[in-house]
């Protein structure tokens, strides 16, 4: 299926390749870069390009290109999905996934990758299972690799993969047995020009961090369980059960992973916490422009809305911001033309404002569009969509857990047009 | 695989790479040290020196450095010599090292790489499944010509390994093997028609996967294994579950009849279904109906949809699109929400799935218009991923959403984002041609934007307007008029080109303005693009037509320009309308037609979506996102007329089975006569049950209601009893009968990975399955308990032993919170069931527990408790219950036993019932007794079995020796000297019986 995979970074220079077949010439990133050039912005290449003997398959995370080619027919999402999943476990090893990250865990890396596929089909994607083939690199591992001259690889055998759990390792042990699980919900959403909700989404994750002995099996129950009706699971959790009884009940991973995730649609009515009042002119003829922000909290259950960032792209036109916030700081960069205002939290008392003129281009004409705001936000101890948990029970093992669990509520794409 | 091989031939440019003074990352103090002695001439002497050294930790550093080499893609192929020495290193990362170096390298040093092939076949033997796995992919990994019967020997063996993990490497094998060899293919579908029985959830997608890439076509493999393949689906790994799915779309594709002909026939099934339960007779009388799906067919949709629920993009989005190639029209929106869930995901997912999207959306608006603000555009989308997001709300796009969906595109239209600008446009043109209400508005919305800044947003508009006024010319002279203004500003060529030919259309409605345009045309003609001269000519010829008096002089002057144009495309032109508009003497009959020749009313252009004919390829592939066809593509049969021969799938009833055939056999009869008991009754049931109970549970109380019925429906007195015991009857003559012409053992105690606790396997099922009481009800007041020992493998720990217990109410209350209570001896080991919060009277519930009894026959007593009552109970296993079969060659068993006589050896001589004198007699004699495997014997007297005990893995070989009379030789060899007598005694009992 996957042929080879180039890694590419932002100046177009290809720092590490594999091949899981016979070798394929790094000229085939030449279709690559051609494509690239194209595309004005870096997101903006297409993620499938066809060559005359190759089809280069390709993801940008990190300023990171990953291309992998393919000689024949194979579901693109197949080959997209394992990209990122790559990149995911990288991400895990090195805390990081940047070109120097990869390039000083170059052996790792090729080692992981040697791992995660065979022939081009993927044989080991599970986190706890490459962890257990070739462990994590960790300053005090390294140190005592080079004294020692013990090595990264496990000698060990991946016991998960044939076990019937196989995303946990056997033979887990902790003195401190803990469970704790974040509810992470993030509100897509449009606003118009008048403040009315064009359209607006949930999505929700439970991730958790359990570090639990043995083999514990979890039942995790919810107050209101109706809301998750469009929902997808870590292979750990019984569908069956899901169905039958709306409890989620599984043996976890050992370490962190992702529960599960939802979606709460447009079709919900959905609670919109903040809103913003704006005005933003420019005047034909004239080289001055207006900008009149002011961001406001509501539905928040009193729960404070706190890391307020705004930002906002403006027009080409627009040559400086003279700005004036009553809370926080403001940053205008006039290569990118974009605007962010680091606001904090909001104060229902004294609601933030950004005010202010911005000077445009001697004698260019007035923007077509006013630019589109984007809003980020974060609400502590508190589930946007209503969602509660309602107990977490352990079976299967004797001791008593620490237990906890957290909500939060974020701004995803979080959109007002003005 | 063919194709490759112009990219492949990159050794000699790489050997000129100049790879002087490679720093590795990696490198360290002892790197620094050994630069020193690297001199340019020759690269890489360090590299050799440390490989040579004896110091492991030298090796490991140069074998680190090397990898550096190979990743950034610089020659490290010198030292092959070097380094293939160490293939057989004890240290571990060093040996993987050494194998990523050999796989990178060996087909360009095929010589060399031959030495280290003996090292794996010595690995392939080895006793730890890892390394035999390892072994067989480094092997099949090198592309070496030469060995391949050596990998085809390999092949073969490892495919009737005991570790599934070893068979499926063997299945990533056979595809290495075939595009090294294409020659092998007959041999090698052997090998996947074997791979394809096997039931581990391991094997099943690497499988499927070499199935697809050696012997697509070769659907007649699958009959078999459909059924198993569409009930294991859900536990298969998630990569596996793609390519099954895709494989069995084209499977279903062949076999079943199209679901889509009748929809209200299948409607009409669906409904009878649901009431059918209390009219079994009438059934019979309206089998005349139009449609039935094939039960089949409905397994395979009933099993994947689950997976809609994965995490994993491309599991949704192989399922999306086996329910849209084959399911019934009204069951495919089931996949709408998943795929909506999945355009939060990364930029290049949305990408595909937007994709797939527009194409469904074409067909099928109703699916996805209740999501159409999932679909708005937002300011930092990817351009490409707003074009797609346009071209679906366009798709959308009826006379009920339209005004939304105009009030959105107006805000798209004012982007910075020009391309995207123009493509909202193109958008605006194709809902007004679609929806005739709007086209009004739409064209002077359009009409609007002509005094647009930005000169893309005006020609792109002047383009979809030209397109617009086709369709309806009567009434917009004006509109023509303002575009002749525009004229003038307006520099981008394909809009010229557009406003040119208007003119030239529809000339008659404005006289004045046309020939002056052509004058100024006249003018800069030599200047503009030849999209725009084309259609100067194209204007002068049909003045020339209409209005010879004003525009005579100036067309020949045009026509006289064109003459000697540089593009050849123009004076050609040029030539053709000279001809057939200027009437001389050459000119043949053809002028006489001029004017209907070029002032044809013309049809409008329709404007399609760029989508409109990507529904030729299979949804969620390569060729459907690049809109051509993919190399390897397979093309997605159209359904069959009449559906071929559905008996193929079973898998055949052979002679009853004496263990379990009888019990789950006449289970299930019952099962099909008491309908209503069936979730009550399900206790002794064994495999059969949970097979379907398995594949049941996941769809809600009606829909099982209805799939049971299916295969009545069709009432054939025996024949449709089959979806409920095949698995079984497929596992015993798995198990049992292939013994006897292959000499490797295939069946095998480990393997499948169901996670479910309340699954019960099959694969070990070959043994009977005694139940034993453990609480009766009257003592239990009301609550009844049962266990049997599954012979699986114990989830919880590997020292205990599985038993599930069937617990029953037959109280006229309910029973609440049964759990086990305190344990005796303390000492006990035992894994708990989860506490059944409550069993509603008549009902009955099948919990797994896990005890660990020591390899001791010793009672394990505890307590069950209920919410008022504590019942004292306790299990005592049978000696043969204590052990897990283990399989071993011939060799294997008389070297072990070699090792164990003396004191270790215990035997008797025993008298058999005539009855269990055969072979087959003396397996399920043995195997009912005790949980052990056969060894294969090529001795016909002599009958061997191994296992293991539970707790401390100890070997237990039991010989049987047949001698003349009815008299026979049992030995068993163990150290644990207890449990042999034990066992013996057993034995004894079992084989004296008739």
């Amino acid at each position: 299926m996957i042929h080879s995979l180039f890694l590419i970074n932002a100046s177009g220079d290809i720092f590490l390749e594999k091949h899981w077949k016979s070798v394929v010439s790094r000229s085939v990133c030449d279709y690559f870069f051609e494509a690239q050039e194209r595309a004005t912005e870096p997101e903006n290449v297409p993620p499938v390009i066809p060559t005359p003997h190759h089809y280069l398959i390709s993801v940008l995370r990190h300023h990171i290109y990953f291309v992998a080619v393919i000689q024949s027919e194979v579901p693109p999402l197949f080959v997209i999905e394992f990209l990122h999943r790559v990149v995911d476990t990288f991400q895990d090893y090195f805390g990081v996934c940047t070109e120097a990250a990869i390039k000083d865990n170059v052996v790792v890396v090729y080692e992981l990758l040697e791992e995660m596929l065979d022939n081009g089909f993927p044989l080991a994607t599970e986190s706890n299972i490459l962890k257990e083939l070739i462990k994590p690199p960790t300053i005090l591992r390294t140190m005592v690799n080079t004294i020692t001259g013990s090595t990264n690889v496990g000698e060990q055998l991946p016991t998960g993969q044939l076990s019937v759990v196989p995303w946990r390792r056997t033979g887990v042990k902790y003195t401190n047995n803990e469970a704790y699980f974040d509810v992470v919900e993030e509100i897509d959403a449009i606003i118009d020009k008048s403040g009315s909700t064009i359209t607006a989404e949930i999505q929700g994750v439970i991730d958790a961090c359990v570090k639990l002995t043995g083999m514990p099996d979890l039942t995790l129950s919810f107050m209101n369980p109706r809301l998750l009706d469009d929902v997808s699971f870590h292979p750990c959790v019984r569908f069956k059960r899901w169905e039958a009884e709306r409890i989620l009940s599984f043996i976890p991973p050992d370490g962190n992973f992702r529960l599960l995730s939802y979606h709460v649609s447009s079709q919900n009515l959905v609670a919109i916490p903040v809103y913003v009042k704006h005005n933003i002119t420019f005047r034909e003829g004239s080289s001055q422009g207006r900008f009149d922000l002011t961001l406001g909290p509501k539905q928040t259950m009193g729960k404070a809305v706190e890391s307020v960032l705004v930002s906002s792209q403006l027009p080409r036109g627009v040559l400086n911001a003279n700005l004036n916030p009553s809370q926080g700081t403001y940053t205008f960069d006039p290569v990118t033309k974009l605007l962010t205002w680091d606001v904090g939290k909001i104060n229902p008392q004294k609601l933030p404002s950004l005010k202010g003129t911005m000077s445009l281009q001697a004698g260019a004409s007035k923007p077509d569009e006013n630019p589109t705001i984007n809003i980020q936000f974060k609400i502590q101890q508190m589930a946007i969509s209503g969602l509660k948990v309602n107990r977490l029970d352990m079976y299967g093992e004797k001791y008593k857990p620490f237990k906890g669990i957290k909500y939060m509520t974020k701004a995803g794409k979080f959109q007002v047009r003005t | 695989m063919s194709t490759g091989v112009s990219y492949n031939d990159q050794g000699g440019a790489e050997a000129a790479v100049e790879a002087g003074q490679e720093s590795t990352p990696t490198s360290s103090s002892t790197g620094a040290a050994f630069g020193l002695f690297s001199a340019d001439f020759k690269k890489n002497e360090d590299l050799k020196e440390m490989l040579e050294s004896n110091k492991e930790s030298l090796k490991l550093e140069a074998m680190k450095r090397i990898v550096g080499l190979i990743a950034k893609g610089k020659s490290a192929s010198e030292l092959f010599p070097a380094v293939v020495k160490n293939v057989a290193s004890k240290n571990i990362e060093l040996k993987k090292l050494v194998y990523v170096y050999l796989v990178r390298y060996a087909e360009k040093q095929q010589d060399l790489a031959l030495l280290s092939i003996s090292t794996f076949q010595r690995a392939l033997k080895d006793p730890n499944q890892f390394i035999r796995a390892s072994a067989l992919r480094v092997l099949s990994s090198i592309r070496v010509p030469i060995i391949v019967p050596i990998m085809m020997l390999a092949i073969k063996e490892a495919a009737a390994d005991l570790s599934p993990y070893v068979r499926k490497t063997s299945a990533h094998a056979i595809q290495k093997l075939y595009s090294l060899d294409p020659d092998q293919k007959e041999q090698l579908i052997e090998v996947i028609e074997k791979l394809l029985k096997d039931k581990s959830t391991l094997v099943a997608g690497s499988v499927v996967m070499a199935f697809e890439e050696v012997c697509p076509d070769r659907i007649d493999l699958i009959h078999k294994n459909y059924r198993k393949l569409c009930n294991l689906l859900v536990d298969v790994e998630e990569w596996g579950q793609v390519v099954i799915i895709s494989m069995l779309t084209r499977y279903a594709r062949t076999q079943f009849t199209s679901p889509w002909t009748e929809v209200r026939g299948a409607e009409f099934d669906e409904n009878k279904a649901f009431y059918d339960s209390d009219s079994e007779e009438k059934k019979d009388q309206t089998e005349a109906k139009p449609y039935v799906m094939d039960p089949d067919h409905r397994l395979l949709l009933r099993n994947t949809k689950p997976l809609l629920q994965s995490r994993n993009t491309a599991v949704v989005m192989a399922v999306a699109q086996l329910y849209w190639h084959l399911a019934p029209k009204h069951e495919v929106s089931i996949v709408t929400k998943s795929l909506v869930r999945l355009l939060r995901s990364h930029r290049e997912v949305q990408y595909i799935v937007l994709q797939n999207i527009a194409t469904m959306s074409i067909q099928r608006k109703g699916m996805f218009e209740p999501f159409i603000k999932s679909f708005y555009v937002r300011s930092t989308d990817a351009t490409h991923i707003k074009t797609l997001k346009l071209e679906i709300l366009t798709n959308l796009a009826n006379e009920a959403n339209i005004s939304t969906i105009l009030r959105e595109f107006q805000t798209y239209v004012k982007s910075q984002d020009k391309a995207f600008a123009a493509a909202t446009i193109q958008a605006i043109g194709r809902c007004a041609t679609n929806i005739s209400e709007v086209t009004d508005t739409c064209l002077n919305g359009l009409v609007l934007l002509l005094s647009n800044r930005d000169e893309t947003v005006v020609a792109e508009s002047i383009v979809v307007i030209k397109k617009l006024l086709q369709t309806q010319p009567t009434q917009h002279g004006d509109i023509i008029k303002h575009m002749a203004k525009l004229f003038d500003n307006v520099t981008v060529p394909m809009a010229r080109a557009s406003i040119l030919w208007l003119m030239g259309e529809y000339c008659e409605k404005v006289p004045k303005i046309a020939p002056d345009v052509l004058r100024k045309m006249a003018k800069t003609f030599t200047a503009e693009e030849d999209i725009v001269k084309l259609q100067t000519v194209n204007l002068a010829a049909k003045l020339y037509l209409t209005n010879s008096k004003q525009t005579k002089l100036l067309t020949q002057y045009i026509l006289n320009l064109g003459k000697y144009d540089q593009n050849y495309d123009i004076r050609d032109r040029t030539r053709f309308i000279r001809q057939l508009i200027v009437p001389n003497e050459k000119s043949g009959a053809l002028s006489k037609y001029a004017r209907r020749i070029l002032l044809a009313p013309k049809p409008a252009p329709g404007l399609e979506s760029a989508f409109k004919d990507r529904d030729r390829y299979q949804l969620g592939t390569l060729s459907h996102s690049l809109n051509l066809k993919a190399t390897g593509y397979q093309e997605l049969p159209d359904w069959p007329a009449v559906a071929p021969d559905q008996s193929v799938r079973n898998v055949e009833i052979v002679e009853p089975c004496p263990c379990v055939c009888t019990e789950s056999g006449s289970e299930s009869e019952e099962e099909s006569s008491e309908d209503s008991e069936k979730t009550s009754s399900d206790s002794g049931k064994s495999s059969s049950g949970s097979e379907k109970s398995s594949s049941e549970s996941e769809s809600d109380q009606k829909k099982k209601k209805k799939t049971k019925k299916a295969p009545q429906k069709k009432s054939k007195p025996a024949g449709d009893r089959y979806t409920e015991i095949p698995a079984v009857c497929h596992s015993l003559k798995h198990c049992l009968f292939s013994q006897n012409d292959s000499k490797k053992p295939t069946f095998r105690t480990s393997g499948i990975s169901l996670f479910y606790m309340s699954f019960q396997v099959t694969t070990s099922s070959f043994g009977p399955l005694k139940t034993y009481e453990l609480l009766h009800h009257m003592t239990g007041k009301g609550l009844s308990a049962k266990y049997h020992f599954p012979r699986q493998p114990c989830l919880f720990q590997p020292s205990m032993v599985a038993v599930q217990v069937i617990l029953t109410n037959s109280s006229d209350h309910a029973l609440e919170e049964i759990h086990i209570g305190d344990q005796s001896p303390a000492s006990l080991n035992i894994h708990c069931f989860n506490t059944i919060e409550r069993l509603e009277p008549g009902a009955s519930v099948t919990v797994s527990m896990g005890i660990d009894f020591s390899d001791s026959t010793q009672a394990a007593n505890f307590q069950l408790c209920t919410k008022e009552d504590q019942f004292s109970v306790s299990i005592q296993p049978a000696v043969g219950e204590l052990l897990m079969a283990s399989t071993m060659t011939e060799q294997d068993f008389c070297k072990e036993q070699g090792k164990l006589q003396g004191m270790n050896e215990t035997s008797a001589t025993i008298t058999m019932a005539t009855a269990n004198a055969s072979r087959q007699a003396i397996n399920k004699q043995v195997l009912s007794v005790a949980n052990v495997g056969e060894v294969p014997s090529s001795q016909n007297n002599f009958s061997r079995f191994a296992g293991q005990t539970v707790s401390s893995r100890a070997l237990v070989l039991v010989s049987l020796e047949l001698s003349e009379s009815s008299g026979a030789l049992l030995t068993i060899n163990t150290e644990k000297s207890v449990m042999a007598s034990m066992l013996l005694q057993d034995l004894k009992q079992a084989f004296a019986q008739a």
